[in-house]
């Protein structure tokens, strides 16, 4: 009842009311993998700018309408249009890393477009994909900018294999960006592991925001 | 085995209470396991309170417990004064095993010394490791950074002044350098740091993670876990970072590598079978080779033990606990709550990681007997040990 409560609070769109929160988290929200198109809010994804910590879809995203995604470009390895790639990766897992360290970095630009993860797990969670396709959106938009994701762990794991973890996140963000058409090129990663949690608490509302990948502009 | 665990408790509570060196050392009861041994009773007398300290950290972390003179199997007597003279005798035989003065160095370093020639001597056979150092990360705040110090924490040396994060310091066995990951760029690099002239070149750097290095037993060549082609895979290379060679190419994450001693296999953890697990690698490449440790959950942080016998690693049953395993595979022991567990040269006590509230620690525990003793204290969180050697 905490979550449903903090939500309502944080939530931009208080008026859309519990009965339809609850609505849509038993239709969308209890859905991992699922086989309908990807909702895109129009402007903005994670306009709260809150942690979607429970998997629970915000109520912001009811108002939206169900636009599909762009497919992931066709490649020899991968004809199977429609293949989700958090599911099924691509076989390259998005390339070789480029050397982005020469591009300037601006941590603001996409703090609201923060993903998060299940406990030991670095697949994206459907709920975090209109975060990567807005962000992507970007990427394609403005070929001259690029993007470091920054993986992140809760202190759940050891430090060395949240180091890891941490980077595998990223690269799956990453991938998912790739997969979107952006260019492997653009997109490097970084893993923090557990050393920059975003909350330091020691319990499950804290842990779940640490388990993130971070979007940092690069720009030239 | 009930006895046994809350005896273990006994301990972690009894070391939590205690200050730097644990004062009350003798009120605190004795571990054993059924299959276990017991800690041979030895007694101390005729030294100052410095020697008297570091002989009984010395003693028990290598398997001993000081006792009354009346109970003691060994008895250990000296007096100091610029040099420490110290003597052995067998209270069972009789006999006077050892009689030596030690000068120079500090008190503690001549207590060190008098502490491995008892433990070498020919009725105890034992590999002496009171005069060994340690590398480890402090954690503070936003960043960490590598500090060297006596095994048990003392006369310690900060290595980097960074500012940033620094993790994994690995020694490199016969120098004066060691290799450590550092952010200082921005971007998480494996360093090679000489301490005798200061100087630090890359020996990794490429787009990604550049992470987890370990040093071969022979120091000339490292593993470390690389993201460049896209997944985080186990390369080796040689110590400066040339002629690498990638020996993993699975879709999931490796972690933590550590060497078998005779230099020709590393154990690295991999997600590639769902869950962490422990796999072996040739050097020269080829297959991964499962190592199943029955019974051990999600196993991270491998330490291969020097006589090449036993891997040490992490589990998680809620809470992190210490295990060891056959290094061929086989049914896992759990030893007690704890993580990242290395190995000293005697192969039988282990430098560990433990959590006092939100705090790391340092301990040592000695696994036949399970008696545990912690490192000196520091402000700040203490993880990620390495043995000097």
């Amino acid at each position: 009842m905490a979550t449903i409560s903090t939500i309502m609070k944080r939530s931009l769109f208080f008026n859309v009311g519990l009965a339809m929160l609850l609505a849509l988290a038993g239709t969308v929200g209890c859905k991992r993998q699922p086989k309908a198109p990807t909702p895109i809010p129009s402007r903005g994804v994670g306009d709260t700018g809150a942690p979607d910590t429970f998997g629970v879809v915000r109520p912001g995203d009811a108002d939206q309408a169900r636009v599909i995604p762009p497919a992931p470009p066709v490649t020899p390895w991968d004809q199977d249009v429609g293949v989700d790639p958090s599911v099924m990766p691509s076989l390259d897992g998005g390339g070789p890393l480029p050397d982005l360290s020469f591009m300037r970095p601006d941590p603001e630009f996409f703090a609201a477009y923060t993903i998060y993860f299940d406990f030991d797990r670095s697949a994206i969670r459907p709920s975090e994909r209109s975060k990567l396709e807005a962000v992507g959106q970007h990427l394609l938009a403005n070929p001259r900018h690029a993007v470091r994701v920054e993986g992140h762990a809760d202190e759940r794991g050891t430090e060395g294999y949240n180091l890891a973890l941490g980077e595998r996140r990223a690269l799956s963000a990453r991938e998912y960006l790739v997969n979107l058409g952006v260019p492997g090129s653009r997109v490097d990663t970084i893993s923090y592991g557990e050393s920059r949690p975003a909350d330091p608490r020691s319990n499950e509302e804290a842990w779940a925001r640490n388990r993130r990948g971070e979007f940092i502009l690069l720009t030239e | 085995m009930r006895t046994t665990r809350r005896e273990w408790l006994t301990v972690m509570a009894a070391g939590a209470v205690g200050s730097v060196m644990g004062a009350e050392d003798d009120v605190i009861p004795i571990v054993r396991e059924a299959e276990g041994v017991a800690a041979v009773p030895v007694s101390l007398a005729g030294f100052g309170s410095e020697v008297m300290n570091a002989l009984r950290f010395d003693l028990r972390v290598q398997g001993f417990r000081v006792v009354p003179a009346a109970d003691a199997q060994y008895e250990l007597s000296g007096n100091e004064g610029g040099s420490l003279s110290g003597q052995v005798r067998d209270r069972v035989s009789g006999k006077a095993l050892l009689a030596r003065e030690y000068r120079g160095g500090s008190a503690r370093a001549q207590a060190h010394a008098f502490a491995d020639d008892f433990v070498q001597l020919a009725p105890l056979g034992r590999i002496g490791i009171a005069r060994s150092r340690i590398v480890w990360r402090i954690e503070s705040g936003q960043a960490s950074e590598v500090y060297l110090a006596d095994y048990d924490g003392h006369n310690h040396v900060q290595v980097t002044r960074d500012g940033t994060i620094t993790r994994d310091p690995s020694w490199v066995p016969g120098q004066r350098r060691l290799l450590y990951t550092s952010y200082r760029t921005g971007m998480p690099r494996i360093y090679s740091h000489d301490l005798a002239t200061g100087e630090r070149s890359v020996v990794a750097g490429y787009p990604g993670l550049n992470g987890s290095p370990a040093v071969s037993p022979d120091g000339r060549r490292v593993a470390m876990i690389l993201s460049r082609t896209g997944s985080p895979d186990l390369y080796v290379a040689n110590l400066d970072g040339t002629g690498l060679r990638q020996l993993t190419t699975t879709k999931e994450d490796e972690s933590s590598p550590c060497w078998a001693p005779d230099g020709r296999t590393i154990c690295v953890v991999s997600r590639q079978g769902g869950r962490p697990a422990l796999y072996r690698v040739s050097t020269e490449g080829g297959p991964m080779r499962r190592i199943n440790a029955v019974g051990g959950g999600s196993v991270t942080e491998p330490d291969w033990s020097p006589d090449g016998k036993l891997i040490a690693f992490t589990t998680s049953f809620g809470g992190f606990q210490i295990c060891t395993v056959s290094a061929n595979g086989g049914p896992v022991t759990v030893l007690g709550q704890g993580e990242d567990p290395v190995w000293a040269r005697n192969s039988r006590t282990l430098l560990y990681v433990r959590r006092v509230g939100n705090r790391k620690v340092l301990s040592m525990l000695d696994v036949p007997t399970k008696q545990i003793e912690d490192l000196r204290r520091f402000s700040g969180s203490c993880s990620q040990p390495d043995w000097v050697r």
